[in-house]
């Protein structure tokens, strides 16, 4: 028999379930609260893919870009250090430390390092550096030799792989971990050959996006985004939001909420209703992003250092509730899964089509500085509150 | 010399239902039916029809029927009819074979070849009747995306708002009459899209729907003025067309009445020729010249559009379009029609445009401009089915004229070159123009372009979409039936199945 197609050499439909929680004044709290909400949902996923992306976990290292790979042999590891050497300074190297656990089986190798850049190139303006460690992201994992970058970022990373999302947390040790924001993915894949690069969230840079739908438009939004340089590797709709974020926030410099309207935009009815200076505006943008509008069912949560913005499809065909307390901003598929991690709720609604939900970290909050170093060590958020 | 041209069709008339009334013999311009002069009997001159059924339709009674004329010669494969009658004809004229339309020959149609997708449990479906279907489109030239973005100077980026991706396509005052550009603007007005006036200028009389009307320069420059120019639009410079790629035009004297002379510009029963190239652009760097007088003119508040058939190499030339400046591209494949072409010309010369446009998006993204201008195809568009068929493939919109013209009364008959058009389409005879009454065309149109606008909507929502947008360039949505790994490679599509 042919052996399976690997994600990326076709395009795999799924189903999801999402959640994310962040704490607003970026104080870290354990893995083990996230897995907890994202396990409430475990029917919305099938156990062929599960993740997690967390910020702010590693402190002590948060000048040096931590780097996660999967490695399918000894020789493509090789490779693949050969390559980082020559462009980045490696200061601490080692696997990333799991538990065993019944239910995963077959895991790559699973190594981190942690990098500072290092080569000529590399030093000059932000900008530069940055398209230069974009493109050597995306060339070593659209090359497909075996060694594939999870997450290339500060003081953050992504933990994922193939199985249920809460054997995926046990797996990785993630109540170990304290970070300050923290979002969680369970897939549905249709068909998959269990490929652990192909399980969610994708990361790029320190951009990390979580997705539930299947997006009718895949193919308009693939051809628009491959003429600015990227290349869709993994086929999946996941990797082309996050490289349409990069492009308008990072390299037109558009803000979040520009971003949103173009891959969201207001319906035309709806425009004709507005004051018109604001419906030009709309038009304007939507007339020459137009091959951006994410259309067909989704809901993501689109996650930075600073923050997260949840967004859904603009007739909403996909489930997602936010709520809220005075210290964080929850997003999750059902309502179920807030509740079993957040108490003390000020307020919880089902956010309108298109309509972003925002959970921006304060980042010079008082509080935030000392258990940011390290220096501190509370298991979450409320006990350090009540510590200080 | 004997003549050894055959009838192409023949006439049957029941002389248990024809009453003698005589519609059949004021209806025919072409002098099929005629009274007998001795008795007064209706008779019919075989030879003469071209069938267009005018006569069908309009014999009170029922009495009549023309159908293929049925002696043929021995059946051949290669030495068909057609080809026996064709050199016939040449051996008694010593002339081109002329035509109507376009191609003729039953070759592979890839629209039809061509798939669309539907939703099924992964993701929803979108029932139009409940939920909005967005087909508005915009067409014109977009700001690069860098950095220093121009979304801030939309001045510089005039666009044509159409509400259905569907235009109607260069067809001139005088190949067509008064009355088909009326219904054409006025269907063009009322469902928010555009109509153009080909190149035959902008009749006083349609002067009242120049927002929505694309004036053509083509190489006669007939009709051209500052005020025609300022009139318009948008601006749609006219290289070749499907029917005829590398020649040009000729409208005869005899169609150039006062009417068709005075919107010209030229004096009544001179022949309008159009050169086959233009004879100020010998090379792509005189176009751009053309593009930016034109826009010097009109102050950069139109877009320009340029207008080519789709030939071998049609992408390096549309990439060359792109960057002279033209803001709209249009492509127009070999099946695009004319009212008078050498039918040799018509059907052997030029590309097909779904590989055209396939080539050409291909390009254009390939050198990441693709977003920066608008695609606009046409040549044979059909249905809705081919619109949404271009559209995935590439298109922003498509120009529809044949199907603007079946909707208006036409049968094909392909002999528009003759004047003689008896449902008052190709021609500028008041007697036969008048048949087409504009309201009832208008409606006519409109209908055609409501009917068209359900069902991309209906396409659209069963693809899980809401706007038309999400479709464009969206070739995930194809797979080819029956196509060669090469056809597939170069449509960009996948197979059945696959």
């Amino acid at each position: 028999m042919k052996k399976m197609l690997r994600e990326g050499d076709v395009r795999i439909p799924a189903g999801c379930a999402i959640a994310a929680l962040v704490n607003l004044r970026g104080l870290p709290f354990a893995g083990t609260r996230i897995a907890d909400c994202i396990a409430v949902m475990r029917e919305r996923s099938n156990g062929l893919g599960g993740g997690f992306a967390a910020y702010g976990i590693y402190p002590e290292m948060k000048d040096y870009y931590a780097v996660h790979v999967f490695f399918d042999g000894i020789p493509e590891k090789r490779e693949f250090e050969y390559q980082l050497r020559r462009h980045f300074r490696v200061v601490s190297t080692g696997p990333i430390p799991t538990r065993r656990n019944d239910e995963i089986h077959n895991p790559p190798i699973i190594w981190r390092y942690f990098v500072s850049p290092e080569n000529s190139l590399l030093a000059e303006e932000p900008v530069r550096r940055q398209e230069f460690m974009v493109s050597f992201i995306t060339g070593v994992n659209a090359a497909s030799n075996g060694a594939y970058i999870v997450s290339f970022g500060k003081n953050m990373g992504v933990f994922k792989g193939v199985g249920f999302p809460e054997d995926i947390a046990d797996f990785f040790r993630l109540d170990e971990y304290r970070g300050y924001l923290w979002t969680a993915h369970g897939r549905f894949p249709t068909n998959t050959p269990g490929w652990w690069g192909g399980a969610h969230p994708f990361a790029l840079l320190e951009t990390t996006v979580i997705h539930n739908g299947e997006i009718s438009s895949y193919d308009a939004n693939r051809r628009f985004i491959e003429m600015y340089g990227y290349r869709c590797s993994l086929q999946t709709d996941t990797e082309v939001i996050a490289y349409i974020f990069d492009f308008l926030c990072r390299r037109l410099g558009m803000s979040q909420e520009e971003a949103a309207l173009i891959v969201a935009p207001p319906l035309w009815d709806e425009l004709a209703m507005m004051e018109e200076e604001t419906a030009n505006r709309i038009t304007r943008i939507r007339a020459v992003f137009s091959s951006l509008l994410l259309n067909g069912p989704f809901s993501i949560v689109l996650a930075t250092p600073d923050g997260i913005m949840a967004l859904n499809d603009r007739l909403k065909l996909r489930p997602m509730v936010a709520a809220e307390n005075e210290d964080f901003v929850a997003v999750a598929s059902e309502e179920a899964a807030i509740r079993k991690i957040l108490t003390g709720i000020n307020r919880i609604w089902s956010p309108r089509g298109g309509e972003p939900v925002w959970g921006k970290v304060d980042l010079t909050h008082p509080e935030r500085e000392p258990l940011y170093a390290g220096e501190g060590g509370s298991d979450d958020a409320e006990a350090a509150k009540s510590k200080i | 010399m004997l003549k050894l041209q055959k009838a192409k069709f023949e006439i049957g008339r029941d002389f248990d239902r024809c009453v003698g009334c005589g519609v059949c013999v004021n209806q025919c311009a072409n002098e099929v039916h005629f009274r007998d002069p001795y008795d007064e009997s209706v008779c019919a001159d075989d030879i003469k029809c071209v069938g267009c059924q005018r006569c069908v339709h309009l014999c009170p009674t029922g009495a009549l029927r023309v159908v293929s004329f049925a002696s043929r010669t021995r059946e051949h494969g290669l030495w068909t009819s057609t080809v026996i009658n064709e050199i016939h004809l040449q051996s008694d004229s010593g002339g081109i074979l002329l035509s109507g339309m376009g191609h003729s020959r039953p070759d592979t149609v890839y629209w039809d070849r061509i798939l669309l997708n539907a939703s099924q449990v992964t993701n929803p479906s979108i029932d139009p009747l409940r939920e909005p279907m967005e087909l508005k489109t915009f067409l014109g030239r977009k700001p690069p995306l860098n950095r220093k973005n121009s979304l801030d100077a939309p001045e510089k980026y005039p666009q044509l708002e159409l509400e259905i991706p569907v235009m109607f396509a260069a067809m001139s005052f005088g190949s067509v009459s008064l009355n088909v550009h009326k219904s054409l603007a006025r269907a063009a007005m009322s469902q928010k899209t555009y109509w153009n006036t080909g190149e035959g200028g902008l009749h006083p009389e349609v002067r009242a729907y120049r927002d929505r009307a694309i004036v053509q320069v083509a190489s006669g420059r007939f009709g051209v003025s500052p005020e025609y120019l300022e009139e318009g639009a948008c601006i749609e410079i006219k290289i070749g067309q499907g029917a005829k790629p590398g020649i040009g035009g000729h409208l005869p004297g005899e169609k150039v009445t006062g009417e068709v002379a005075r919107t010209r510009k030229i004096p009544p029963g001179s022949d309008a020729i159009s050169p086959a190239p233009h004879h100020d652009i010998y090379s792509i760097e005189d176009l751009s010249q053309l593009i930016y007088s034109l826009k010097e003119a009109t102050a950069y508040r139109k877009p320009v559009a340029v207008k080519i058939a789709a030939v071998h190499n049609v992408a390096a030339i549309c990439s060359g379009m792109a960057r002279a400046g033209a803001d709209i591209l249009v492509i127009d494949g070999y099946r695009g029609g004319s009212g008078a072409t050498p039918l040799r010309i018509r059907n052997d010369v030029g590309i097909p445009v779904e590989f055209a446009l396939a080539a050409v998006d291909r390009r254009l993204r390939e050198e990441g401009i693709r977003n920066e201008v608008s695609l606009v195809v046409s040549g044979g568009i059909r249905n809705s089915a081919d619109v949404a068929k271009a559209i995935a493939l590439g298109a922003d919109a498509v120009y529809i004229g044949t199907a603007a013209l079946v909707a208006l009364g036409c049968h094909m008959c392909q002999n528009c070159y003759t004047g003689k058009c008896n449902w008052g389409i190709a021609t500028v005879n008041p007697r036969l123009a008048r048949r087409l009454n504009p309201d009832i065309g208008t409606l006519r149109a409109e209908n055609l372009l409501r009917a068209w606008k359900h069902e991309l909507a209906e396409f659209l929502g069963g693809m899980g979409m809401n706007a038309i947008e999400s479709l464009r360039g969206n070739r995930l949505m194809l797979r080819g039936l029956g196509l060669t790994e090469r056809e597939l490679e170069i449509l960009g599509i996948k197979a059945v199945g696959e």
